[in-house]
């Protein structure tokens, strides 16, 4: 059935570092596909070019980090039929996140050599903690081969085919050897959302949670795992303080070793 | 060669480590994908393979609930070693399947077309009687009913089963416990027995079908003798002496079912992370999920098959929500449905006791130690 008219796309930056929205000039083969199915009313990594609200569908990417942009996504939202979060800043808070466990202040004051120009929130947060979110795409960066598929799935109005299990599926069903038993590596793999098709692994390497939490998350389990296999407390911590560190699950766990100590 | 038409169906004969290679290779003439174990990633796995040289010789796997490592045995054996992390799903009911693709015409008819089968025959090597009754669940499961799955049965129809009679059972192993091992009955077209010590390296090799007894037409070989069939099944009994664990199934179909709000089930889903590993690496879990994606334009589709598993939330998902939403109803549903449910849907347990949910579970959950706790405390259980 053919649509009567091409979908209006808008894509926004919060606290970011565009990595995620590159990733839809990175879809090369799609590009010119995506390009005639849609209209790209704003991006400006793309074009200086805007078309005016308001958009059919939304990406953000980036957190919340100021008031003015709390203010900001409020707009977007109001101008948007569906939004999409795209990426571990958006959907989780990101890298940036750290500061939630901080003291920003003190940050500040180190750092910048005119602290009073500097106007920021104490905490970064995911978008979904300001307006609501149609669907959260996950990952640090996020998948391009995802993208198009919720791109195609919003376009053509079905549902986006993102499974929320965890990496270990996508370990098992490349048949990558799963590090943690036969390396004794720590690996966030069994908790993390899938997605990015189990890379680190397939390196040797454990999993870095890029995904954040699967959809069913036993962390104190994992993390007496890695201790029984000779794991510190404080690198375990560490594993969990990266680009998710805000994500729910993720963040009890850490502030539950945290405690401990 | 074979004077004595050993080499026939209900014989058996000796070969050396080169009628091991001359084997795989006539295997590989024979237009056959050969496939057998090999070392990767640090385990013995199953890999394509050419020659007798790329099996793990010298190797053995060390197996404990979450953990495995390789080590060398010292003696150059062959097939020293219990079961690794693949199982031969993988090659016959496959991870990630694509079944069709369809495309809108320029005159908005659409046609759809299914990916051929495999064009290649499978030959394992390798193969453990534990797997080998795996193989025949899944038989039973995928194309033993009135539905049967026509993937399956093109990579398992014609596949050439090179079994091997375990020498080195693991530390999670229980095939005896289950009956399903550790010597080969049935289901093969060859099986080895590999004779180690003395001076010697060489294989009993019975044979199991005529197309077994005409492979072995082209690897020199020479009749076996009474004390060669005395020494393999020696070799079986003595790996029935070493499993590393075991199951009492007495009544486990009632045990289990009886058992449904046992303490226990609270737990094992207190260790248990839903990760859906055991499921991944059992050799009879058949669950799949079908994925439709279609592209960009809306005129082009394509249907997905993959593994999944009753560990993941959505596995259950029904209109309003899972099913199974907690950790403890989906250790449940997959334990009682491979030990007891199994046998009312298939008419045999779901499980061989090789152990492999052991071993990769990363947390190391062991069913044989939730069963002996479901049973030693069933008192407790009861309303």
């Amino acid at each position: 059935m053919a649509r009567t008219r091409r979908v209006r796309l808008a894509v926004w930056k919060f606290a970011s570092c565009d990595g995620c929205q590159l990733s839809l000039l990175d879809c090369e083969d799609q590009l010119l596909t995506l390009a005639q199915e849609v209209q790209i009313a704003k991006f400006l990594e793309a074009t200086s070019a805007e078309v005016k609200g308001p958009y059919d569908l939304s990406l953000v990417e980036g957190s919340i980090t100021t008031a003015a942009d709390a203010e900001r996504i409020r707009e977007v939202r109001r101008q948007s039929r569906a939004l999409v979060t795209i990426g571990a800043c958006a959907t989780a808070g990101g890298i940036q996140a750290l500061r939630n466990f901080g003291n920003v202040p003190e940050f500040i004051s180190a750092v910048y050599a005119t602290p009073a120009y500097i106007s920021t929130l104490s905490t970064s947060t995911a978008i979904a903690d300001h307006v609501p979110v149609d669907f959260e795409l996950r990952g640090c960066p996020i998948d391009k081969g995802q993208l198009l598929e919720v791109l195609a799935a919003f376009i053509n109005g079905r549902k986006p085919a993102i499974a929320a299990h965890s990496v270990c599926v996508e370990c098992k069903r490349r048949g990558t050897v799963c590090v943690m038993v036969a390396k004794k590596a720590p690996c966030l793999g069994p908790i993390t959302h899938a997605g990015c098709g189990a890379i680190c692994p397939a390196y040797g390497r454990g999993c870095y949670g890029c995904y954040g939490p699967a959809d069913t998350v036993n962390a104190l389990s994992l993390v007496n795992a890695w201790s029984a296999a000779g794991g510190s407390r404080a690198q375990m911590h560490r594993v969990l303080r990266s680009f998710n560190a805000n994500a729910g699950e993720f963040r009890a766990a850490a502030e539950a070793l945290h405690e401990d100590d | 060669m074979d004077t004595q038409g050993a080499a026939a169906p209900g014989g058996a004969v000796i070969i050396g480590l080169d009628g091991l290679d001359a084997l795989i290779k006539a295997l590989a003439a024979g237009g056959y994908r050969v496939i057998g174990p090999a070392l990767g990633d640090g385990a013995i796995i199953f890999d394509e393979i050419q020659s007798a040289a790329q099996l793990p010789a010298g190797w053995t796997d060390v197996q404990a609930p979450g953990s495995y490592r390789l080590e060398q045995r010292g003696d150059g054996a062959i097939f020293g070693f219990a079961v690794g992390p693949h199982s031969w799903k993988k090659f016959l009911h496959e991870p990630v399947l694509r079944l069709w693709r369809a495309q809108r015409q320029s005159d908005g008819s659409v046609s759809a077309a299914a990916d051929p089968p495999p064009a290649a025959r499978f030959a394992f090597i390798g193969v453990r009687s534990c797997d080998l009754h795996a193989v025949a669940i899944q038989d039973q499961v995928l194309i033993g009913g009135a539905d049967k799955d026509p993937h399956y049965a093109a990579r398992r129809g014609g596949a050439f089963i090179v079994a091997v009679n375990c020498t080195a059972p693991g530390g999670n192993c229980f095939c005896v416990s289950m009956g399903t091992g550790p010597r080969v009955e049935s289901g093969y077209d060859l099986a080895l027995t590999e004779l180690l010590g003395d001076g010697r390296h060489e294989f009993v090799v019975e044979i199991g079908s005529a197309r077994g007894a005409a492979v072995m037409q082209q690897v020199a070989h020479r009749p076996a003798q009474e004390t060669h069939r005395r020494a393999a099944a020696e070799v079986s009994a003595r790996a029935a002496s070493q499993m590393g664990r075991e199951l009492d199934t007495t009544g486990i179909r009632e045990l289990l079912l009886g058992n449904l709000e046992h303490p226990r089930w609270d737990d094992v889903a207190a260790r248990c992370l839903a990760c859906a590993n055991c499921t991944m690496v059992c050799p009879t879990c058949f669950c799949t999920t079908v994925e439709d994606h279609a592209d960009l334009t809306g005129g082009g589709a394509e249907r997905v098959r993959q593994w999944d598993s009753c560990y993941t939330l959505d596995f259950s998902h029904l209109h309003g929500g899972s099913v199974r939403s907690s950790i403890k109803s989906r250790y449940r549903q997959w334990l009682t449905h491979k030990l007891a449910t199994w046998f009312d849907q298939f008419g045999s347990s779901g499980c061989v006791g090789c152990g492999r949910c052991i071993t990769w579970c990363p947390v190391g959950i062991d069913l044989t130690e939730e069963v002996a706790a479901i049973r030693a405390g069933q008192e407790h259980g009861k309303r």
